[in-house]
């Protein structure tokens, strides 16, 4: 069973329809419990950062998400807060990923990065089996986690920046898997049946 | 490299959809879901939901109705029609919605773009702009073009991204329905001035259209409406005419 945590900074209905999509057995938690009893995890996000670590901490979940060692997967701010810190609200995040998060420049680009942007897998990972390289994926982000040892797949927007991440059994896409037509279920897929 | 986006925009009147000229004469073009599920499968980039006759009562059947569109599309789509509250963008990003868009709300409490902006992120809202050209002009419309505001177009733009919001959907009451090509004068002059994507919207008639407008106002996506529902203009061959000439698409 997967455990959709619901910490009230998430697309869950989003996420929730696509798991619908490739008939997975999900629940849609905000305790410790049922994610302690859960096989994997995913963490959706939309929103803003500082907000986001606030409700995960109102919710006592800091300290378990850090210490999990079942497959976890966080979406676009989800992944962001699995860095050190962000720079959006300045917060200091759940820190399994070295690295902090930074805003696009504005001052030549359009930010937020909305709409669809190619994906370049940079490592082999179980996520992408299955998903030509450099397939399109919807992204909706004004801030982005820069490229780092951890980066699996990149995506080029002014500068190159981490389109998803892995370490152990942590994973993490900065696009909308849940928004991505066929491509995008094919992630969650493998995320459910393969990581 | 972010691919430019078509969208097909759904003006739905009691959850069908329907389509007129010059913000007036509604024509039918079949139920909202069933026409969003066509789009998907067509590949388009994005939709845009705008209940034209949203008022109190009917809010509630739009939260319905976005919650039976978010069960058959997996591609972003977007939410307008009277929403005037937190309370209702709340409600409407719950059932599925990836963003709103706020029109005449906005022009009466521009601090609900702040407020949205800063609860739900800049990404979920949309300032939809409706404008008008009077003498030299750009004049500011609200409730569905039928009243004119005091404010001017492209400082009512700038505002907006300074509030927050994460997009502009311009649309030209002058070409709506007109399918005369989109009002490149005004868009060129606004993705000048603002750093948040603009969407065009209002004029198309022809492959043509799409491309000026990419090409030489520099805008981040088209919308069309009729043009697409009464299967004018089809969404790949659209796409295909915008790679060949050198527009980057999603495939």
């Amino acid at each position: 069973m997967i455990a959709l945590i619901d910490y009230g900074a998430g697309n869950t209905a989003s996420v929730a329809n696509a798991l619908e999509d490739i008939g997975t057995d999900f629940k849609i938690v905000k305790s410790e419990i049922p994610i302690c009893n859960a096989d994997k995890i995913i963490l959706p996000g939309v929103g803003e950062a500082s907000f986001a670590m606030q409700k995960i901490h109102m919710l006592n979940l800091f300290s378990l998400l850090r210490l999990l060692k079942k497959p976890f997967l966080g979406i676009c701010l989800g992944m962001q807060i699995l860095c050190e810190k962000s720079k959006e609200g300045d917060v200091a995040c759940l820190g399994i990923f070295d690295s902090t998060v930074e805003k696009f420049d504005n001052s030549k680009l359009n930010v937020p990065h909305m709409g669809w942007n190619k994906v370049e897998f940079v490592k082999e990972s179980k996520l992408f089996e299955g998903i030509p390289n450099k397939t399109d994926f919807y992204f909706a982000n004004s801030f982005y986690v820069p490229i780092i040892n951890y980066t699996i797949a990149s995506s080029e927007y002014g500068i190159e920046f981490s389109a998803a991440i892995e370490k152990d059994n942590f994973y993490g896409v900065q696009f909308h898997p849940e928004k991505s037509g066929e491509a995008g279920l094919k992630i969650l897929k493998n995320f459910v049946e393969k990581c | 490299m972010l691919s430019k986006r078509i969208i097909p925009c759904l003006d739905i009147k009691e959850g069908r959809v329907v389509k007129g000229t010059n913000f007036i004469n509604l024509r039918d073009a079949g139920s909202a879901v069933e026409l969003a599920e066509r789009y998907y499968h067509e590949k388009a980039d994005e939709l845009v939901f705008l209940d034209i006759t949203a008022t109190e009562e009917k809010r509630k059947t739009l939260v319905e109705l976005v919650k039976e569109i978010s069960k058959v599309i997996r591609i972003p789509f977007t939410v307008g029609g009277g929403i005037s509250s937190i309370e209702d963008i709340d409600a409407l990003l719950k059932a599925g919605a990836d963003k709103v868009s706020l029109n005449s709300s906005i022009v009466r409490n521009p601090r609900l773009i702040e407020e949205g902006a800063k609860r739900f992120g800049s990404q979920a809202i949309v300032a939809a702009i409706d404008v008008k050209k009077i003498g030299n002009d750009y004049s500011v419309f609200i409730k569905g073009g039928k009243e004119k505001t005091e404010l001017e177009g492209f400082l009512w733009c700038k505002q907006s991204e300074e509030l927050g919001a994460g997009e502009i959907l311009l649309t030209s009451m002058d070409k709506d329905g007109t399918k005369d090509g989109y009002d490149l004068e005004f868009l060129k002059k606004l993705t000048d001035q603002v750093r948040i994507p603009v969407i065009a919207s209002g004029g198309a008639g022809t492959k043509e259209h799409f491309l000026d407008a990419f090409k030489n106002a520099n805008v981040d996506a088209c919308l069309a409406a009729s043009l697409f529902h009464f299967k004018e203009l089809e969404i790949n061959d659209l796409k295909n005419y915008l790679k060949e000439n050198g527009i980057q698409i999603r495939g």
